[in-house]
């Protein structure tokens, strides 16, 4: 981040905050007080008024602040100075702001009884100012996952209404960004608290949350309760598995994996929302596009794997416990994965890039062995490792410290979607299926690019917009969450999100539009 | 074969690129601006803290050694054709076997008592930001600012230091703001725009003076209406003009630009000139001589490269489109629509705008045959395929508007107000059709 250093002692363009703005921030951080108070232990004699007050204190605070940054103001895009800005540009802010949320995501994660989390007895600290909230959603007292979900939905809440006022004249990012607040309030917080009161023997299940994104949806204890539920249990987990084999795949056909990056889904509502003034730092480079390619796909396989070792432990050797024995299991596996590689293979090659082709080829054949090996060998365990430990290291490494820690404890350093990017299985698999097969796509209006960059600059998905744009090419890229951002930044209004057919969706050319239409027939048609 | 391009605008870089694409010929590419491309239309975001300045650069900077296009960061003093050499400031020179000209615009200045004082300048280079974040860092160094000239720079210009908080007086030379480019309608509701963000716009105002403090910076500004403007920064924004004035005494045939022919070859073997400073010995078209526009820089690099390729071909630009943005209102355009003031008879208008909000577009057809012209659309966005073959295939007025819905571009769920155009045209075209049939 280079800015231009100014040579006046004077100092630099204005980046502080306007009275307005002042005031709004010390009334959020009041309520941020009641929870520090809380979290410091200090006993707090009606738990019920205070959170009241301090989750008050915080949603009014951070619509004042949005109030007093755009009320007013003509209707258009609100970049003024944020990269100047120490929160949005790299600053101690940024780094204060990134060292406290990776911290809190440690504690949570790994060190819940610091926030007051109690196994055999009442909670305390935090935890036990939530309580109330708690009990009179499910009926239970709170646990860490209770205080981090209410926190995470009033943050998706308060900035979604910022985010909404910011883009007001834009009625994409206005729908949009109401999906997602509705699909973070009731699907991930207010009907899964609610279900656990109506029936406390169903597994805790935010429905919009697919496997892979929900590693744990099909692990034995969750398994088990589905089936035992009786009726809503069973249609809870086949709605599971549809959701991943057949809903996930029409909808991102017709809509490309925006329906679900940033329509529905709780990571991408966070990244959209609060997130939103971090965007711009995400790494356009081509090296980080390598490595995101790479990682991701890493993760993908390994969920796989994971899964497969875990459902495979339970199964019995026959059909007697439950309806798939393990070796039926495994073909199956077996065959799917082949069915998905061979279609890539035989319709979709020449769109794959040498390095991907390798990959796919690569992952194939570790997957292929390591079952074959299962067969030919009478190991108990399949994959060489113990289910358990690779259940272990996955919900470690990609649960806990990939999605949370760094994923959004560093969105100030390295904007908003590292998770989403380099780090969700689900997004890798939607992604395979933009890229390859789905109607979605952004157009770039014929010439009129003039690469000044802001697309690029404001994909938080770390895509280089301009380098499609000013070549008047279409951008057809499986990372794109179809956020709308680079459109709506768009000085010239050169790009759109449209869903089209696949024919001529992928356009690469060489001379735009505008010039000799014999010169534009002749290089595009030689190159 | 040894090609030089001096100039890393998007002329000489797209010449470049499009050179190497099709030969392997050595490429250099000569600046005193910047060691990479940069996009200048992006400059303003740079001050205005939406991008830093390597997001204004289009390609990564390890993407000239990988393309074999070297980077030459001097400034060129002198050509001397008959050697084939360039001669740089500070000594040092370069052969080359074909000479690019690319070297783009310099801001104008019309003789100004004062335009040369400290705290007056233009807003073209690199060296111009730089210089602008010198003199208006802030609204305490600079309390107020004084633009002259009523264009696109100038407007940006004003917006850039709006969003530093400093006042910005607009002298304007029209009657309207941009009123010999834009139609009456359309001119009149950036005037409003431009107010609506606090910006002082003097229009029929011209510059007379800008005034020295003691230590020969600018202070104020007298304008033809008598009025002085205490000011600590004048930003010139009249236009541009071609740079070349290093071409002098070199044999290069000059007017205002470098003068070419359509091969974009200038009058000695083995030069050309493409982009602004480039001027067509005969316009082409509507077109203007020097067309100081990025798309045009685009299409005249995209053209040459074919001819040092060995694929000679006359630059034939298709038809005219063209786009900014007026603080917070997108303006496109396609094909010819004039203003009042440089309309011909024959052109009609038909003008729409929304009852509140600050969309507006502008028809222009031919009066006699019903053929369209040309389509400005304002705070709504239209997709440029659909015009060019609407242009392409001769299409009517009334066929453009009776499918103005193809042509859509907006984001997705943004309201659309194709029926009340539709209707409103209606409403025209029966308006003028009777006040014809009375006339005659």
């Amino acid at each position: 981040m280079n800015t231009t250093a100014s040579l006046s002692l004077a100092g630099g363009p204005p980046k502080a905050l306007n009275t307005s703005q002042r005031l709004a921030v010390l009334l959020g951080f009041c309520g941020l007080f009641i929870f520090a108070l809380a979290l410091f232990g200090i006993d707090i004699p009606n738990p019920a008024v205070w959170l009241t007050a301090s989750l008050t204190l915080i949603f009014i605070g951070t619509l004042w602040f949005s109030a007093a940054a755009y009320k007013g103001l003509p209707k258009g895009i609100k970049n003024n100075g944020v990269l100047f800005k120490s929160i949005s540009g790299r600053g101690i802010w940024a780094w204060g702001l990134g060292i406290v949320l990776t911290g809190f995501y440690i504690v949570l994660y790994f060190y819940p009884e610091y926030l007051g989390l109690v196994s055999d007895g009442p909670n305390r600290g935090l935890i036990a100012l939530f309580d109330p909230l708690s009990r009179a959603l499910s009926g239970n007292p709170a646990s860490q996952w209770f205080v981090y979900g209410s926190l995470y939905t009033l943050a998706i809440l308060a900035f979604g209404a910022k985010f909404i006022w910011k883009y007001r004249h834009n009625r994409y990012e206005i729908i949009r960004t109401c999906s997602v607040m509705f699909f973070q309030l009731c699907f991930a917080f207010l009907i899964p608290e609610i279900m656990a009161r109506l029936n406390g023997d169903l597994p805790y299940y935010d429905l919009k949350n697919v496997w892979p994104l929900n590693y744990y949806n099909f692990e034995r204890y969750r398994i088990n309760a589905f089936i035992e539920n009786g009726n809503l249990g069973l249609a809870m987990l086949i709605f599971g598995i549809l959701s991943i084999l057949v809903i996930t795949p029409i909808l991102t056909y017709f809509y490309g994996k925006r329906w679900y990056c940033s329509w529905v889904c709780g990571c991408g509502a966070l990244a959209e929302t609060a997130g939103d003034s971090f965007r711009q730092l995400s790494d356009k480079s081509k090296f980080a596009w390598k490595v995101e390619r790479w990682v991701v796909h890493s993760v993908l396989v390994f969920v796989v794997l994971m899964t497969t070792a875990v459902i495979y432990s339970y199964l019995g050797p026959d059909n007697s416990k439950y309806w798939l024995s393990k070796s039926q299991f495994l073909l199956g596996v077996a065959g799917l994965l082949t069915l998905v590689f061979a279609w890539i293979m035989i319709y979709r090659r020449e769109q794959l890039k040498k390095d991907a082709r390798y990959g796919a080829i690569g992952y194939m054949v570790i997957i292929m062995g390591l079952i074959a090996f299962h067969f030919l060998s009478d190991s108990g365990h399949v994959f060489l490792f113990k289910s358990e430990s690779l259940r272990k290291s996955y919900s470690f490494l990609i649960g806990s410290v990939f999605s949370g820690v760094i994923g959004t404890g560093f969105y100030p350093i390295f904007g908003s979607r590292v998770w989403c990017r380099f780090g969700c299985p689900m997004a890798a698999i939607m992604g395979l299926q933009q890229r390859l097969f789905s109607r979605f796509r952004i157009t770039t209006n014929g010439g009129q690019c003039i690469s000044c960059g802001n697309c690029s600059a404001y994909c938080e998905m770390g895509i280089d917009v301009r380098a499609y744009a000013q070549k008047g090419e279409n951008i057809v890229r499986a990372s794109c969450v179809g956020c709308g951002i680079c459109s709506a930044v768009c000085p010239r209004g050169v790009l759109r999100l449209e869903n089209g057919p696949l024919e001529g969706r992928i356009n690469p050319t060489e001379v735009l539009l505008g010039n000799d239409v014999d010169l534009m027939e002749y290089v595009n048609k030689s190159s | 074969m040894h090609i030089a391009i001096i100039g890393n605008g998007i002329s000489g870089v797209t010449a470049a690129r499009h050179i190497r694409k099709n030969s392997d010929h050595e490429i250099t590419l000569i600046s005193a601006e910047t060691d990479h491309f940069f996009s200048r239309t992006a400059l303003m975001y740079i001050y205005m803290g939406h991008l830093t300045y390597e997001q204004t650069k289009p390609y990564e900077n390890h993407f000239w050694k990988k393309n074999r296009i070297g980077l030459k960061n001097a400034r060129v003093s002198r050509v001397v054709p008959d050697k084939k050499t360039l001669e740089f400031e500070g000594g040092g020179s370069l052969s080359y076997d074909a000479l690019i000209i690319a070297t783009g615009s310099q801001p104008n200045k019309f003789g100004w008592p004062g335009q040369d004082l400290d705290g007056v300048q233009g807003l073209y280079s690199k060296q111009d930001l730089d210089a602008l974040e010198e003199n208006a860092p802030n609204n305490k160094v600079c309390k107020r600012a004084v633009i002259v000239g009523g264009g696109l720079i100038g407007i940006e210009l004003a917006e850039m230091l709006t969003t530093r908080d400093i006042p910005v007086t607009f002298l304007v030379r029209e009657s309207s703001f941009w009123n010999g480019v834009l139609p009456a309608g359309e001119s009149a509701m950036i005037n409003e725009h431009i107010r609506e963000h606090h910006i002082d716009l003097h229009l029929s105002t011209n510059l007379t003076e800008i005034l020295a403090d003691e230590n020969g910076r600018a202070r104020a500004v007298v304008t033809d209406k008598g009025e002085t403007i205490e000011c600590d920064l004048v930003g010139l924004t009249a236009g541009v003009r071609p740079n070349i004035g290093f071409l002098e005494g070199s044999g290069i045939e000059t007017d205002k630009g470098v003068l070419v022919n359509r091969f974009l070859e200038t009058n000695l073997p083995d030069i050309y000139a493409i982009g602004d400073c480039a001027q067509q010995r005969e316009a082409i078209g509507n077109r203007r001589a020097v067309e100081a526009v990025w798309y045009t820089g685009r299409m005249m690099g995209e053209t040459v490269a074919q001819t040092l390729c060995g694929n000679r071909r006359q630059y034939n630009p298709g038809h005219w489109f063209n786009s900014a943005k007026f603080l917070d209102i997108e303006y496109q355009t396609y094909g010819w629509v004039f203003s009042e003031r440089n309309k011909s008879e024959e052109e009609a208008h038909f003008h729409w705008r929304h009852p509140s909000e600050k969309i507006c577009l502008t028809m222009a057809y031919d009066k006699a045959s019903g053929k369209f012209l040309g389509l400005n659309n304002f705070g709504m966005r239209l997709r440029h395929e659909t015009f060019d073959a609407w242009l392409s295939a001769g299409a009517s007025a009334e066929t453009v508007m009776a499918n103005l819905p193809q042509a859509h571009f907006d984001p997705e769920f943004y309201r659309t107000y194709y029926p009340e155009i539709q209707k409103a045209f209606q409403q025209h075209l029966s308006k003028h059709t009777a006040q014809e049939l009375t006339q005659n």
